[in-house]
């Protein structure tokens, strides 16, 4: 009834071509974020902010990135959890070695440097395409972790190899370390979420975004119409990896606070953005976000229901959440093999005819 | 719509689950792992720490009057579940974190300091937080890696007769922040006492080292090392039996010395040794305690097969410590109900002599232990433990000695320093 | 002959025996790949699960008895004495090819058709099932293996390599792990019967007609989905074989489903779709990683075996995008 496109006139191109034409769905974009701006640094606490949406954020900027890579220009990497390393170690080296340098300028600078990274391990995919780029970018996943663990430059020489993140201050306030405040960390990675949904939602709106999502449905088709594959492949492996290099810088700088490589930036955590992605749907800035969303607080809540609510053993609740999940990704899977983005599409093209559907 | 506020809503709900109010018990949570690759080992030591505490309420109705209270959390051997558990623990007045994995002990120290909460990360974690000027909350006694380090080497001395020039020692490790531990120790003592290190990685998770035993093979160190867990250690001494390598030449950490590691490699087993810091089997008293008021009435955690496995060992002998923490807290403040404040000056004035052990019912289980301001690593003494497949059980072989302090002190000092002076960190003044 | 070259021939040895246990399991991928095109990624957790219940049975232990425990507060765990490896190991194949049934009845029936990333994901779903369901069913402690699997180094060859050195030097001889041995004959064996299989049976024949064209295969009226019940039983009989022999080797535990790990550059290497790519690429592979390991490995501070096996595919790619034996990639447009 309130969702609709009837009656809404556009009277120029700009009004037309922006990113939600329907009224209803923009007021509700820009009440959500205000909430999530505004109102939610006053109710946040430690147990929100580490266990809940400080998570969620990150991996949401990771599933955002490979997003770009695998769901729009198809190109399956499984090299994330190298890539997130490579921001987060950038990131560090940076801060330590610069300390005075504003914490905004390092994290983009460590997207920044894992672009050119990205770049580097992008090249393959110029010859090898699908699964087999899939196990291919696993090489990238295993050696940057094997470098990280063993030349000691990249850890500041310490004892053990483990990294902590230093406390460093925006505008005054904490944003890293053990005394930062829960809103200001949280504000801090959500401006970047917020800032860089936008910039990919307009990215793959533009000519690149077409362009990806050319190579994607057919490169050779692609290549005859005048899409260049070597620079569209490599600019998909350049922004994705930058957004995942964020990602990574803010996984370790704010959310964890102290990281190993092998156990923080493993193969599993490759495999999770994938799940994500797939999730939530493949080629869908929205479906990045519920993804992400799913696949990080699925485990909690079930863990709070059956282990604080109705108080089963610890043990049997991590064997049933592990069943819970993988049935539940079945379940989604041959409801709406298009992910959950594909499940809230449908439903509002419904709510557009509400409640006279005939 | 509808359906997605309704779900929003249960989402709120369940999360506000998370965090309900604090009861008048004394808080212990457990970070312990009964699933995923370390399963194996998580299993028997989150046992035993849930049982003592079980034994402490059954048999004197908790520790000073006032009922213990385990909050079991499940990490996976995960750091960001680690992290979801204390920040869903931390609210019900925990008193003492036992994270039981380096990666999670290290995202602690500087949180569990800033909430003022302590962390004993007993013979594990990160080896400088023994400086307690430095590391305020976090506390790593009996003994850390650089004395395990240490105590091997003596070992090896003592077989040696004394001489180690041109020995070759080879350390097999697990490619991680663990396994490095005992490097920078190993190469000082390489130094002093003039022989020759070797180092073989092995990468998580370790079920194929036939590159590693290759090389062993090859060059036939005089004695080989390991800081290895989970899977690697089972393939390690498994591969080592293979090969023929004199098991009593082999000597692991303590987190490389339990029944599941040696078991699966059956009668070539015989003879691996490790080094310890408690005491191996279940003859001792609290063992009776624990089958009548705890296995025998059902309250048990598992299902009673792991008593007296060197896991489960030492899972009790961290509640142990823990419960006589608390019970000296009380005593310092004359109070029964604790605060995690509390629990840290208790764990710092913990002092637990033989005669105290031998009323718990744990006669001879471990050496003594004082903890002080300055000193938060303990005695940091350790035996040598030796498997003997036949009869299926460890044995001492070895009395409690200690670490080689010149060596591991300074290398305390000087990594601790550098924690300090990268977080801006005034080491505290304790008086001497 | 001089020690130097021994060493290397040990580790070349050594490493085509290395090899032989991934390409047991990239066997399973490859299976089913080639029959559905499904990239089944809980291959791993169905040799974790096989082997679990293998140990089950052999040991005699109740399904689900913690689970059962903790509803009803009793203190069940064993059944008796357990049972013969032979009925053991039979009853193991029955449930696998029970869950092959489960798994096509409920989950690809629903998805004939769909994306392989679709499929892909599915099974990941399936591996996530399985690990939560392995571990509520059998317990996740470590359990030890033994099928009557000889294994340690064979002192026979060690004797008669040592005579190979050169007169005075001081070689031990070659070491060479009876288990492995083993479990080469095991290979050779299994990929024998599945050519015979594929090339001289009826339900064979049908297989490789569904694994060139579906839809033909359709049109002449074989049945996909028995076939997708027998290519999955078979894959978990592989399964089984893979989950033997590593379990043998470290006992059986969670980290048992993470050989595949080991076993996808063996897979890009042969290519998806070819049994004996998989043999082949997990020679190579094997190879290929301890001899850089034992040549470049100290060099470079050693554990170089997980990624250099990815280089090394990675290297073979880039001259055959579609893997050694892979089928040719045509695209038209």
């Amino acid at each position: 009834m309130f969702y609709r496109e009837s009656g809404d006139f556009k009277t120029s191109y700009s009004g037309d071509q922006q990113i939600f034409p329907i009224a209803f769905d923009r007021w509700v974009v820009i009440a959500f974020c205000a909430f999530a701006f505004v109102v939610v640094p006053f109710l946040i606490n430690d147990y929100w902010e580490k266990s809940v949406l400080v998570p969620v954020l990150v991996w949401s900027l990771a599933a955002l990135g490979l997003n770009i890579l695998t769901g729009y220009c198809g190109q399956v990497s499984l090299g994330t959890g190298g890539f997130m390393a490579v921001g987060a170690y950038a990131s560090y080296k940076l801060t330590t070695s610069f300390p005075e340098m504003n914490m905004f300028i390092v994290i983009l600078l460590s997207g920044g440097v894992t672009a050119l990274v990205g770049i580097v391990f992008g090249l393959p995919s110029l010859r090898i395409k699908g699964f087999y780029l899939a196990v291919a970018t696993l090489a990238s996943q295993f050696f940057l972790v094997w470098l990280f663990n063993k030349v000691p430059w990249f850890y500041n020489y310490s004892a053990s190899g483990q990294i902590s993140a230093p406390e460093r201050f925006v505008f005054g306030i904490a944003i890293s370390g053990p005394n930062s405040p829960p809103w200001a960390t949280y504000l801090f990675c959500l401006t970047f979420v917020v800032v860089f949904a936008l910039i990919a939602k307009n990215l793959t709106r533009g000519r690149l975004g077409r362009s990806w999502m050319a190579i994607r449905d057919m490169d050779i088709a692609a290549e005859i119409i005048g899409v260049p594959p070597l620079k569209t492949k490599l600019s998909a492996f350049a922004v994705s990896s930058f957004y995942i290099g964020i990602s990574g810088a803010l996984f370790f700088m704010v959310y964890l606070g102290a990281a190993e490589p092998t156990e923080a930036f493993g193969i599993e955590k490759s495999f999770l953005v994938l799940f994500m992605i797939i999730i939530g749907g493949l080629g869908s800035i929205f479906g990045s976000f519920i993804g992400a969303a799913f696949m990080i607080l699925m485990p909690v809540l079930f863990k709070n229901i059956m282990v604080g609510g109705l108080g089963w053993p610890t043990d049997l609740v991590a064997h049933l959440i592990f069943m819970l999940i993988g049935g539940l990704i079945m379940f989604f899977l041959i409801v709406e093999p298009h992910g959950l983005a594909q499940l809230w599409r449908v439903t509002k093209e419904k709510l557009r005819l509400w409640p006279f559907p005939h | 719509m509808k359906h997605t506020k309704l779900a929003a809503a249960a989402v709120a709900m369940a999360m506000t689950l998370g965090a309900n109010t604090a009861s008048a018990d004394l808080v212990f949570p457990s970070l312990d792992y009964r699933t995923g690759p370390y399963a194996p080992n998580g299993i028997p030591f989150a046992d035993g720490y849930s049982d003592y505490f079980t034994l402490l309420n059954e048999r004197d109705g908790g520790i000073g009057g006032v009922p213990a209270r385990v909050l079991p959390c499940e990490t996976g051997y995960n750091t960001e579940k680690g992290v979801e558990c204390y920040e869903s623990t931390k609210g019900e007045g925990a008193l003492v974190y036992q994270p039981l994995s380096t990666g999670i002990t290290y995202q602690l120290i500087p949180k569990a300091t800033a909430d003022g909460i302590p962390v004993h990360s007993m013979g594990y974690g990160r080896t400088s937080a023994a400086n307690g000027k430095v590391f305020s909350h976090i506390f790593n006694y009996p003994g850390t890696y650089w004395d395990a380090a240490s105590i091997i080497v003596k070992h090896i001395a003592d077989q040696e007769g004394g001489d180690l020039k041109d020995k070759t020692i080879a350390l097999v490790y697990h490619n991680s922040a663990y396994g490095k531990e005992p490097i920078r120790t190993l190469e000082e003592l390489a130094k002093k006492h003039g022989y020759n290190l070797t180092l073989l990685a092995v990468d998580h998770p370790g079920q194929e080292q036939k590159s590693q035993w290759l090389q062993i093979r090859r060059e036939r160190p005089d004695y080989v090392l390991m800081w290895g867990w989970g899977v690697m250690n089972q393939v390690a001494i498994q591969e080592a039996a293979n090969i023929r390598y004199p098991m009593d030449h082999f000597i692991g950490v303590w987190w490389s010395a339990s029944e599941n590691d040696v078991l699966p490699a059956g009668d070539a087993a015989n003879g691996y040794k490790a080094v310890a810091f408690h005491g191996v089997g279940s003859g001792f008293g609290v063992y009776d305690d624990l089958k009548k008021h705890v296995v025998d009435t059902g309250k048990a955690a598992g299902d009673g097969s792991n008593l007296g496995t060197v896991l489960y060992n030492r899972g009790m002998y961290a509640a142990m410590l823990a419960s006589e923490a608390a019970r000296t807290a009380q005593e310092i403040h004359g109070t029964a109900d604790i605060t995690p404040a509390m629990m840290r000056d208790g764990m710092e004035a913990l002092n637990l002599t033989e005669a105290r052990m031998a009323e718990l019912g744990l006669a001879n289980f471990g050496p003594e232990v004082s903890v002080d301001c300055a000193n938060h690593g303990g005695p940091g003494l350790g035996a040598i433990q030796q498997w003997d497949a036949a009869a299926g059980t460890w044995s001492l072989i070895t009395e409690f000695t200690g670490a080689d302090r010149d060596v591991v002190d300074a290398l305390i000092a000087e990594d601790s320093a550098a924690f300090a002076a990268e977080n801006n960190i005034t080491p505290r003044d304790c008086g001497a | 002959m001089s020690p130097e070259f021994l060493y290397t021939i040990e580790v070349i040895l050594n490493g085509l025996m290395a090899g032989i246990m991934y390409s047991l399991v990239a066997l399973g991928f490859v299976l089913i790949f080639k029959a559905s095109g499904i990239f089944n990624y809980a291959q791993g957790v169905m040799a974790l699960f096989a082997a679990l219940t293998l140990v089950g049975f052999q040991s005699g232990q109740i399904p689900f008895s913690h689970l059962i425990n903790v509803m009803f507060g009793t203190e069940y765990h064993h059944w008796g004495e357990g049972m013969n490896n032979f009925l053991a190991i039979v009853l193991t194949i029955l449930v696998m090819i029970a869950f092959a049934w489960l798994v096509e009845k409920l989950v690809l029936k629903h998805l004939v058709n769909q994306a392989p990333i679709i499929l892909f994901m599915a099974t990941i779903g399936l591996a996530f099932f399985m690990e939560g369901f392995g571990d509520l069913m059998w317990g996740a402690n470590i359990k030890t293996l033994d099928v009557g699997i000889p294994s340690g180094g064979s002192f026979w060859w060690e004797d008669v390599t040592r005579t190979w050195a050169t007169e005075g030097s001081e070689y031990y001889g070659m070491y060479i792990d009876v288990l492995d041995v083993w479990a080469t004959g095991i290979a050779v064996a299994l990929v024998i019967v599945l050519m015979l299989f594929s090339q001289f049976t009826k339900t064979g024949r049908a297989l490789r007609a569904v694994a060139d064209d579906h839809q033909a295969a359709l049109t002449v009226g074989i049945s996909l989905r028995t076939i997708w019940v027998i290519v999955w039983s078979i894959a978990g009989i592989v399964a089984l074989v893979a989950g033997i022999m590593w379990g043998s080797k470290s006992g059986v535990q969670f980290s048992l489903s993470l050989i595949a790990l080991k076993a996808l550059p063996v897979l890009i290497l042969g290519g998806f779709t070819s049994i004996p790519g998989a043999i082949i690429g997990g020679l190579i592979i094997g190879v290929g990683e301890k001899l850089f390991e034992f040549w470049v490995g100290p060099l470079i501070g050693g554990a170089t075996e997980n990624w250099f096996a990815y280089v090394l595919a990675l290297f073979f790619l880039m001259f055959r995008p579609q893997g050694l034996f892979g089928e040719k990639i045509i695209e038209r447009v």
